[in-house]
């Protein structure tokens, strides 16, 4: 970029009426560029844990009866919890991003610490879990386990995926916790207004996207067979 | 003015207490035993709390229609990856193989 672009770009950032980008033509087509590039990107996420869930719909239902007797292993009560702990995130990261619209900038960064200790307690419950599964021979590997003998390799299948499956999840929370910590240091310095508020609402976007798919990982791991 | 569309605070509170309901049901549901609904009956639920967040949380609702565009294409596309997939797995079988 040349010193007369930076210079140009610094100018329309420092004006109240113009805050965008020289290259866009209004703050609000800058937004819809930033929010279609952000829709192309979770697409590609979507394909990307689609193949986890092919995987999964085939062997389940070619493995139905082991994938049962695996499922029932999983605590569903503590599945159940993340699943409402991540709703909670998922409201906290909406009211951050309407604040954020509105131009308060304190409540901009409640509301983000206390996705950020939502997230964080998602995480500290999938590592109880994980802790149970590695106490009760439930990881994959030379060490596998299972109590019914005849359904061992179905549920050593199904134990790969949960891995699988949380773990590419736990990763994306990982990353949208590191995410909110770098908005809480932009917000707090009132880096954001009512005209540019783009990446609180993208990492909303993001962080929302997770949610949705730990919503269908939940149904899948947790919810197989009657309880 | 706000660039984007604000939604009100109602809405989003609303949102969020149809997805605590829509777990607790869903829980609920997976502690008795219907047999082959209990997927049916998990999946339907995962999809209307998926179209809310996405509708109401993700501001889809609120969004143009490039965006409408691009969200049902992708859901397409995986329904493809899936529906093709299965597909071969479960008719393997069906028609005698040439030899």
């Amino acid at each position: 970029m040349s010193r007369t672009n930076i210079r140009l770009r610094s100018l329309n950032l420092s004006s109240e009426n113009t805050a965008f980008a020289h290259q866009f033509d209004s703050a609000e087509q800058q937004q819809e560029s930033a929010t279609l590039g952000m829709w192309l990107f979770l697409v590609t996420e979507i394909m990307f844990f689609g193949g986890l869930i092919t995987c999964y719909v085939v062997y389940r239902n070619l493995y139905i009866d082991g994938f049962i007797a695996a499922s029932k292993e999983l605590n569903l009560w503590l599945g159940a919890a993340n699943t409402a702990v991540l709703i909670c995130s998922s409201l906290t990261m909406a009211m951050a991003v309407h604040c954020a619209q509105l131009g308060k900038r304190n409540a901009t960064v409640l509301f983000l610490i206390l996705t950020v200790i939502l997230g964080c307690a998602f995480l500290g419950v999938k590592a109880v879990e994980y802790h149970e599964k590695f106490t009760h021979h439930h990881v994959p590997g030379p060490n596998f386990h299972f109590e019914e003998a005849e359904y061992a390799r179905p549920a050593q299948m199904f134990f790969s995926l949960y891995f699988a499956m949380t773990g590419l999840h736990a990763l994306h929370m990982v990353i949208g916790v590191g995410l909110m910590a770098w908005l809480i240091y932009h917000a707090s310095r009132g880096r954001y207004s009512p005209q540019y508020y783009a990446p609180v609402e993208m990492c909303g976007l993001y962080w929302h996207f997770v949610d949705i798919v730990w919503i269908f990982l939940f149904p899948f791991l947790y919810l197989i067979g009657g309880h | 003015m706000s660039t984007g569309h604000v939604v009100s605070v109602k809405i989003y509170i609303a949102i969020f207490v149809a997805l605590m309901v829509l777990t607790f049901v869903t829980v609920e549901a997976a502690t008795h035993d219907f047999g082959e609904l209990n997927t049916v009956i998990a999946l339907t639920i995962a999809c209307i709390k998926a179209t809310l967040v996405v509708l109401f949380f993700m501001h889809l609702r609120y969004s143009e229609r490039l965006i409408h565009v691009i969200v049902v294409a992708s859901f397409f596309w995986l329904a493809l990856l899936i529906v093709i997939t299965v597909s071969d797995y479960f008719s393997r079988g069906w028609l005698p193989v040439l030899r």
